[in-house]
């Protein structure tokens, strides 16, 4: 049953893939008027099916690996939407729907889901690690496409060729504001997701956890987030500088993600 | 219908030739009156604007010529002038009139004032009673239309103007204007007209920086600003958002060291200079920092033309939507043709019914509500079974433009309506008293 309402949700953040895609091609007022509320139905449909998997396991946990995809992907969007809520802007879609349509697409469709059957997992604590990290995923997600959002519109103001100024971006400014909120957001999430993790694995494993390439990506990761951070409240660091450093976050955001293969202490799968 | 609209406009003739035929708001009323006065014209109204002037009537004669208005409005043939001048007639005149209040054939396509002078025109001639059935149904579609292409279309969307050209950049980077600061470094016309614009949308401060300090303390007196010294411009400059420069300097004054400088002292928050001045103030190097955008007068007018192309574009899909308009017009001014017959047929037969219940009312005694009901819908039944006939018969004909005349004529002698004259025609009679009346007042 989960997996019903997961690929009703899957089907209204198609809308929002198909509307992210129209705006890449300058065609985005086609569904502008249907976009927000079809991906705010796959929201609660997504929310049903998180539930419902939850309620069916009987306690809470992270039944699988689909389920913490499906998972990352309602913390994302619940983010877009916090935003949206704020700015009244769908374009940061642009780059959010995209994320969220793949990672609720595999959770959806993929064969045989991993069960994560460690007996680890059935500790709140890590529910609420997974929760807390996501969210400044989620964070770093919006703020990286805000940031390349603010190229191109940079781009189109420096270029001055009429044609190519857009009319469907927000403002400069509305961009940069948020870009620097979605970090601001994100960032106590993703430390204490990182502090809980830490002092679980501590207790588990011993100081020796932090060699874990896992973790050590997630911990840079997170200076690299801190210093994004930094830069920006400093000396007010946007456009190219601030988008590169956004970039390198979230490629080390996605090594991270991926990393969980190679890691004995993230390593829940039984083998 | 016999609409009839003869006029000059500026692509016609010369500001010359315009200023000419020109009538002053204060002789208007009394032009709209004379036109009216016209034997043969049922209804007139006069617009005159800077841009055109153009007269407008309802004649009884299809075939009228309109030299009789031109003599009557300015006192002169018209045939040395005949080169300059245009004539429509019926469905071109009503092509013509929506076009105009559209804004379709404006200088500038899509400017917003012609809609509310056609009003003004509109509302003149009806306070002198010169207006009433034809022209008011016209003019009422004719605002109706204009709505219609204003929200239909992008005609009247983008910028055409230097100035607020630079609004919709400003607005791009910054979002809301409001309380973001301008500063003005020399002063002109257009950049002060800019910075009127901004502070339309709401940016203050405003500061003024002249080589003449006094002509700053003038400047930023009627802005309402603040006058800063201009020696001490480089470090002044970083607190506003916005940068009008518009200097007589022989070269640039602004580089893109000091953007740098500038940048670090604003701790990176973006920049937006407008530099309308020639030579250019500000070295377009400058650019390509991150965070400033500098826009030279050029560039605000390549944006303006590929603005005022798009208008052009959006123009047609207005023609369009004038097009279709019109063909509807021309079938409900044919109703409107039928109209006061069966007006007065209802009004005749309305007065046989009534008189013929008062004369069988004393032979019938006193009578319960209930009965006095019943003779009532029995009556009005029997009215409204002959009437729907002639009335969906002459409604048919309207839409035959060929035959409405014949009918209206034959139900007419039918019914006997010869002496009821319709009201149309009596609206007009009592518009015209008024209006005597008005003038003999006034002399």
């Amino acid at each position: 049953m989960p997996l019903i309402w997961l690929r009703v949700a899957v089907a209204c953040y198609a809308v929002g893939l198909v509307y992210s895609l129209l705006l890449l091609s300058k065609r985005g007022n086609l569904l502008a008027k249907v976009v927000e509320p079809a991906v705010g139905l796959g929201l609660i449909f997504h929310f049903v099916s998180l539930v419902e998997a939850t309620v069916l396991v009987g306690h809470i946990s992270l039944v699988s690996i689909h389920y913490s995809e499906s998972l990352l992907a309602f913390l994302a969007m619940v983010v877009f939407f916090v935003f949206f809520v704020g700015y009244r802007t769908t374009t940061p879609g642009i780059v959010i729907f995209p994320i969220v349509f793949v990672l609720t697409f595999t959770s959806a469709v993929g064969q045989q889901p991993v069960a994560l059957t460690s007996p680890l997992l059935r500790n709140g604590w890590i529910f609420v690690h997974v929760v807390l990290i996501f969210t400044g995923y989620a964070g770093l997600f919006l703020s990286f496409g805000a940031s390349l959002l603010y190229l191109v519109q940079e781009r189109s103001l420096k270029s001055k060729k009429p044609t190519t100024l857009l009319t469907w971006l927000p403002p400069l400014q509305t961009i940069d504001d948020i870009g620097y909120r979605a970090l601001l957001f994100g960032f106590p999430f993703m430390t204490f997701g990182i502090v809980t993790g830490s002092v679980l694995a501590i207790e588990k494993y011993g100081p020796m956890f932090f060699t874990d390439p896992k973790i050590l990506l997630s911990f840079i990761m997170w200076a690299v987030y801190m210093l994004l951070l930094y830069t920006r409240w400093s000396s007010g660091w946007r456009g190219r500088r601030a988008a590169f450093l956004a970039t390198f976050a979230f490629v080390i955001a996605i090594c991270a993600w991926a990393a969980n293969n190679f890691s004995r202490v993230h390593r829940f799968i039984p083998s | 219908m016999n609409f009839v609209l003869i006029g000059v406009n500026h692509r016609t003739a010369p500001v010359d030739v315009r200023e000419q035929f020109a009538i002053p708001e204060a002789r208007l009323p009394e032009a709209v009156r004379s036109l009216a006065a016209l034997p043969g014209v049922e209804e007139a109204m006069i617009v005159s604007t800077c841009n055109r002037v153009e007269l407008l009537a309802r004649t009884s004669d299809s075939h009228a010529g309109c030299d009789g208005f031109f003599r009557q409005c300015f006192g002169v043939d018209p045939a040395p002038y005949r080169q300059y001048l245009y004539e429509y007639h019926d469905n071109d005149a009503v092509r013509h009139v929506f076009r105009v209040a559209s804004s379709l054939d404006s200088m500038v396509v899509g400017e917003p004032q012609i809609l509310g002078q056609v009003k003004e025109a509109y509302a003149t001639a009806r306070a002198v009673g010169a207006v009433n059935s034809h022209l008011d149904a016209l003019l009422t579609r004719a605002f109706a239309v204009a709505k219609r292409v204003r929200n239909e279309t992008a005609v009247a969307t983008s910028a055409v103007s230097v100035a607020s050209v630079a609004v919709d950049l400003a607005k791009k980077i910054f979002g809301n204007l409001e309380g973001k600061s301008v500063y003005l470094v020399g002063a002109g016309k257009m950049s002060e007209l800019a910075a009127r614009h901004l502070l339309a949308h709401g940016a203050k401060p405003i500061y003024v920086a002249n080589r003449t300090y006094d002509r700053a303390v003038a400047l930023a007196k009627k802005f309402n600003g603040e006058a800063l010294v201009f020696d001490q411009l480089y470090e002044t400059v970083p607190r506003a958002d916005i940068v009008i420069s518009s200097t007589g300097a022989p070269h640039t004054i602004f580089h893109k060291e000091h953007g740098e400088r500038f940048l670090t002292r604003r701790r990176n928050r973006p920049m937006f200079f407008i530099d309308i001045a020639v030579p250019r103030d500000v070295d377009p190097e400058m650019n390509k920092l991150d965070g400033i955008f500098v826009y030279d007068i050029d560039d605000l007018q390549q944006v303006v033309s590929s603005h005022v192309a798009d208008r052009h574009v959006e123009a047609e899909h207005a023609e369009a939507i004038v097009q279709v308009e019109v063909e509807k017009f021309q079938a409900r001014l044919q109703t409107l043709d039928v109209v006061p017959t069966i007006v007065s047929l209802q009004e005749h037969l309305e007065t046989v019914r009534q008189a013929e219940i008062d004369r069988v009312r004393g032979r019938l005694g006193t009578l319960t509500p209930e009965q006095e009901l019943a003779v009532e819908t029995m009556t009005r039944g029997i009215i409204n079974k002959i009437m729907h006939t002639p009335i969906t018969t002459l409604k048919s004909a309207a839409r035959e433009s060929s035959e409405v005349t014949t009918v209206i004529d034959l139900v007419r002698r039918l019914f006997g309506l010869h002496d009821a004259k319709p009201t149309l025609v009596r609206n007009h009679e009592e518009a015209n008293v008024a209006a005597a009346g008005k003038r003999g007042a006034s002399h």
